[in-house]
C-alpha cells in the first residue's frame, strides 16, 4: 500500500509539468477561438470584444493561474463553443472510447497470443512464415484504407453491419456489438500485429532456456510446456497491451472519424482544430493521467506473473 | 420451483411487451436523419453569422417575416402589417396563438426586445437604428416602428435570411448582453431542440413542436406553413465524407446538406439517390487595403480583369451543371438583384489590361502574401488558382500555407504583410450574404468598418445609402445598377464565380422541390 501511495505521489509533479506543456502549447499556437466563434463575416471589434468576454485578452500566466486553480478543485471549466462543462462533454465521450477500447484488445488478445505463441512452437515453419507476413500487412496498411474497405465490404456489399455510428451498451448489447464490430476490427489488426511479434519473440527467447529443456526431457506435454513459457514471457505482453489499452482510452482519431464515432479522440481533434482551450487541456491531461495510470497498474502486476519481483 | 420461477417469468413477459412497446412506438416516430454542412456548436443565431447557427435558428425559432421561394418578404409570425405612405409609420399584429417553447405566448414586447438586440448586431438592423428607428409596443400582439428618415428596405430587413436573422427570443433572453452567445434556447419555430440528446461533435436532435401554429399558406422558401412532417429530426456530423455518402447508400441516413464536389457524379449514379443544387454560393478574393499594393483601386482592379471565373468553380471540382460559366453581378446571378451594369469590360479575361494597370498602380514587384488554406478542400483550389492568377499578371506572390482556424485568427490582424500581416485570402459565402448592397458584408461595409480587408469607398458608401432611402421600384433598380457600377472601379473585393452546393438525398424523401438554399426540414417529409 505504501509502495501504491509512493507511486500515486510520484505521478502528481508529471501531471503538474504535462498541464504546464499542454497549456503553453495550446496558447501559443496561432489561431483565435474567437475568430471562429464570431463567424465568417464577423467584424475585427466583434471579435475583439468576444476575447475580452472570454478572458483570453488576460495575460497567459493569468490565465494559466485561473486555470490550474480551477483544476485544484476539479472543475475542468467550459468549453468556450458549446458552453457544456468539459466534465459533460466527457462524460458523453468516454463510453464510445473505453467500448472501443475494450473490444479492440480483448479480439487482439483472444487472437494473437495464441497465434503468437503457435509462430515461436512452429518457428521457421510456414505456419511462423505465414504468422508474419500477416503481421507486417496489419500493421503497415493504412488503418483509414482497411476501414474503408471493411466498409465496402461488410457494410455496402454485404450489408451486415452499419456504417458508421455507435449505440450505446444502454440501448442492448446487439446494436452496441454492431456497430463496434468494424471499428474494433479495423484497430484490432494492429495490436494484433504488435501483440503477435511481441509474443513470438518472448515466447521464442523462452522457449530456448534449460528449465523448458528439463520440462520436455521430464517428458511434459507440449501444451504444458508452452503454458510455462508463456508464463515467463508473460511481462512483456502485459506491457505491450497495457500500453495498447492506454493509447486506445487517450482516442483514435482516423478510427473515430472514418467510421463516426463520437468518441475521446475525435472530441480532441475538433477541439483542436477551433482552438477550444479548456476541452484540448482537460482531454490532454486527462489522457496523460489515464497512460500514467495504466503504466502503475502495468508495473504493479509484473508481481502477479514473475513472484522474485514480489519478493524482491 | 414453479413459485420461485414465476416472478421471474413475470418480469420477462413485462421486459418482452416493454420491448415490443417500445419497438411499435419507434416505429411510428417519423424520423429524418440528416448530415449537416457542420458541428452545431453556439445555438444562437443572434451571435455568430455561422451558417450553422442560423439554421440551428430555423429549426426552432421564427421570425416575424420571411422570404418566399422567389425572395419576397412574407408574415411570418406577423398577421397583419400596414404602412404610412412615407413609409415611416408602420404597424404590425401578431398571428393569435404563438407560443414560445416553454409554454409562454409571444407576446409584442418579446418582438420588440429581438428587435432591438438584432439591431444592434445586423447591418441592416444598424441601417434602420440610424434611420432613426424606433420600436415600441402598443399591447400584447400589436407593436410600431417609426422611422425617422425614408428607409427602403423595412421588410427585407426582418425577412433577413442569413447573417444575423431576426429570430423572436422571449424578452427575458433578448435582454441579455449580445457579448456572448446565449445558452438557453427558448423558440417558437416548428421544432424543438432536446439538449438531453446533444453530442457536440456529433448529433443534435430535433423533436416537433406540438404547440407550433402554421400559417395557412403551403411553405415557400423560409416563410409559409411550417408544420413539420418528420417527427424527429436528427442531425449528424459525419466529418468523413466517404462514411457519409456510404451511409446514404446504406439508408442509414436520409440526406447530406452538402456533398463535396468529388462525390457528386458517383452519387448521381445511385438509382436511390437524388444529387440537387442547395443555393447559391459566390466566392471572394479579399484584398488587405490597408497596405500597397492593393491599397490602391486600380491593382484591385487589375486582379479582376485577371479573373477568369470558370477556372475557379471547375477547379473547386463543381460539375458543370452546377457552376456559371460567367457570372456579371456582384448580387448573385439569379438573385433579386442580378445586374449586369458596369460587367462588360471585365467579361472576358484581359491580361494585358491587367498588367497595364498593375504598373499605372505603381506595382513595382512588392511581395504579396496569399493566406492559403489547407483543410479545407474547396478553399484551398480557390486558393491556389489565386496564387496563379496573380502570377499572371505578374505579381510575387508568397503563398503562405495554414489551417483554416490560424487564417481567421490571421486575417484580422493589421499587421504589415511581413510582419504577420497579410494581404490576399479566398473565402465564399452563401446568396443570402451576397444578394444586395446591404447583405453583402464586403459591399456593406461602410468606410471605418473593421471587417477584415478594411475596404473603404466613399461613393459606394453615399450609393448605398441612397439605394436603402430608395422605396419606388424603378428608381431603386436605377440606384442599384449605379452602386455595382462603382463597385466595378472601387473593387472592395473581387468575385471569382458562383456555384452551387449539392445536396444528396434518398428517393424516399418528398417535397424536395421546397428545399431551399436554408435547409428548410419541416417541409420535407417520408
Amino acid at each position: 500500500m505504501g509502495i501504491l501511495l509512493r507511486r500515486i505521489a510520484a505521478t502528481l509533479p508529471v501531471m503538474g509539468v504535462v498541464a504546464l506543456l499542454v497549456f503553453l502549447l495550446i496558447h501559443l499556437s496561432p489561431g483565435d477561438p474567437a475568430a471562429l466563434i464570431a463567424g465568417d463575416l464577423a467584424s475585427t471589434d466583434d471579435i475583439a470584444r468576444l476575447r475580452a468576454t472570454l478572458g483570453l485578452d488576460e495575460p497567459l500566466w493569468r490565465q494559466f493561474a485561473l486555470w490550474a486553480a480551477r483544476l485544484a478543485h476539479g472543475d475542468l471549466g467550459t468549453s468556450i463553443f458549446t458552453q457544456v462543462p468539459v466534465t459533460a462533454l466527457l462524460a458523453q465521450r468516454i463510453e464510445p472510447t473505453l467500448s472501443i477500447a475494450l473490444v479492440t484488445m480483448t479480439i487482439a488478445i483472444v487472437f494473437s497470443i495464441p497465434l503468437g505463441t503457435l509462430a515461436a512452437h512452429r518457428a521457421g515453419s510456414w505456419i511462423d512464415r505465414a504468422v508474419m507476413v500477416f503481421s507486417v500487412l496489419a500493421f503497415s496498411v493504412p488503418v483509414f484504407l482497411i476501414g474503408y474497405l471493411l466498409i465496402w465490404g461488410f457494410a455496402i456489399q454485404l450489408q451486415w453491419l452499419p456504417v458508421q455510428g455507435y449505440a450505446r451498451l444502454a440501448d442492448g448489447v446487439g446494436p452496441w456489438l454492431a456497430h463496434l464490430v468494424l471499428p474494433c476490427v479495423n484497430l484490432a489488426l494492429v495490436y494484433m500485429a504488435l501483440l503477435t511479434r511481441m509474443t513470438r519473440a518472448t515466447v521464442l527467447e523462452v522457449l530456448q532456456e534449460d528449465y523448458i529443456r528439463t520440462a520436455r526431457a521430464k517428458g511434459l506435454g507440449m501444451l504444458a510446456v508452452l503454458g510455462h513459457a508463456l508464463r515467463n514471457a508473460a511481462i512483456p505482453i502485459a506491457t505491450t497491451v497495457g500500453v495498447g489499452i492506454a493509447l486506445l482510452i487517450g482516442g483514435v482519431v482516423v478510427t473515430e472519424t472514418v467510421f463516426a464515432i463520437p468518441g475521446v479522440g475525435r472530441l480532441v481533434i475538433e477541439s483542436v482544430q477551433r482552438h477550444d482551450y479548456p476541452v484540448i487541456q482537460s482531454v490532454l491531461l486527462l489522457s496523460a493521467g489515464v497512460y500514467v495510470l495504466v503504466n502503475l497498474l502495468i508495473d504493479l502486476s509484473y508481481p502477479l506473473f514473475d513472484p522474485r519481483i514480489r519478493d524482491a | 420451483m414453479m413459485k420461485r420461477l414465476a416472478p421471474v417469468l413475470a418480469a420477462a413477459a413485462l421486459g418482452a411487451c416493454l420491448a415490443l412497446a417500445a419497438g411499435s412506438a419507434a416505429a411510428q416516430t417519423k424520423t429524418l436523419r440528416f448530415v449537416a454542412h457542420a458541428d452545431v456548436k453556439i445555438l444562437d443565431p443572434t451571435f455568430t453569422t455561422a451558417y450553422i447557427t442560423r439554421n440551428f435558428g430555423y429549426m426552432v425559432y421564427d421570425t416575424l417575416f420571411a422570404q418566399d421561394a422567389s425572395g419576397t418578404p412574407k408574415p411570418q409570425m406577423v398577421d397583419k402589417y400596414t404602412s404610412s405612405k412615407d413609409g415611416k409609420e408602420w404597424r404590425f399584429t401578431l398571428r393569435p396563438g404563438l407560443k414560445f417553447s416553454d409554454g409562454k405566448p409571444v407576446t409584442a414586447a418579446d418582438c420588440v426586445a429581438s428587435l432591438q438586440r438584432w439591431s444592434s448586431r445586423d447591418s441592416i438592423g444598424r441601417a434602420m437604428t440610424a434611420a432613426g428607428a424606433e420600436w415600441k409596443g402598443v399591447d400584447d400582439s400589436t407593436f410600431t416602428l417609426t422611422l425617422k428618415e425614408p428607409f427602403g428596405l423595412v421588410l427585407d430587413g426582418l425577412a433577413k435570411p442569413s447573417g444575423f436573422p431576426p429570430v423572436i427570443l422571449p424578452e427575458r433572453l433578448a435582454k441579455m448582453p449580445t457579448t456572448a452567445p446565449l445558452s438557453e434556447v427558448v423558440g417558437s419555430g416548428p421544432f424543438l431542440f432536446k439538449r438531453d440528446e446533444w453530442v457536440p461533435g456529433s448529433k443534435a436532435v430535433f423533436v416537433k413542436n406540438p404547440a407550433y401554429v402554421g400559417r395557412k399558406e403551403p411553405p415557400s422558401g423560409l416563410s409559409g406553413n411550417k408544420t413539420a412532417h418528420f417527427d424527429r429530426v436528427e442531425w449528424l456530423y459525419l466529418p468523413d465524407s466517404n462514411s457519409s455518402t456510404a451511409a446514404l447508400k446504406n439508408g442509414e441516413v436520409d440526406m447530406i446538406e452538402q456533398v463535396p464536389p468529388d462525390y457528386i457524379t458517383p452519387l448521381r449514379s445511385d438509382p436511390n439517390i437524388l444529387v440537387g443544387s442547395g443555393g447559391a454560393y459566390q466566392g471572394f478574393i479579399v484584398f488587405n487595403q490597408l497596405f500597397p499594393p492593393f491599397n490602391n483601386a486600380k491593382v484591385r482592379q487589375a486582379v479582376l480583369h485577371a479573373v477568369n471565373q470558370e477556372k475557379f468553380v471547375a477547379a473547386m471540382g463543381y460539375p458543370l451543371d452546377m457552376r456559371t460559366t460567367y457570372c456579371a453581378t456582384w448580387f448573385i446571378c439569379g438573385g433579386p438583384n442580378q445586374t449586369d451594369a458596369g460587367a462588360e469590360p471585365f467579361r472576358k479575361v484581359d491580361v494585358a489590361k491587367a498588367k497595364q494597370l498593375l504598373a499605372e498602380g505603381g506595382y513595382k514587384g512588392e511581395k504579396v502574401v496569399v493566406l492559403v488554406p489547407t483543410d479545407i478542400t474547396y478553399l484551398n483550389a480557390a486558393a491556389l488558382v489565386t496564387v496563379q492568377t496573380l502570377k499572371s499578371i505578374g505579381m510575387n506572390v508568397d503563398a503562405q500555407t495554414s489551417d483554416w482556424a490560424t487564417i481567421t485568427a490571421r486575417r484580422a490582424k493589421k499587421d504589415a504583410p511581413d510582419a504577420g500581416g497579410w494581404n490576399v485570402y479566398v473565402t465564399v459565402a452563401g446568396e443570402f450574404d451576397v444578394n444586395s448592397p446591404m447583405t453583402n458584408a464586403y459591399l456593406s461595409a461602410a468606410c471605418g468598418n473593421s471587417l477584415p480587408g478594411w475596404p473603404c469607398d466613399k461613393t459606394l458608401d453615399e450609393l448605398r445609402a441612397a439605394w436603402v432611402r430608395e422605396t419606388v421600384p424603378a428608381k431603386r433598380k436605377e440606384a442599384l445598377d449605379r452602386f455595382q457600377m462603382r463597385a466595378f472601379e472601387a473593387v472592395p473585393y473581387a468575385y471569382f464565380g458562383q456555384y452551387s452546393p449539392a445536396y444528396a438525398a434518398r428517393k424516399t424523401i418528398r417535397n424536395l422541390d421546397k428545399y431551399w438554399g436554408i435547409p428548410t426540414l419541416w417541409a420535407l417529409d417520408k
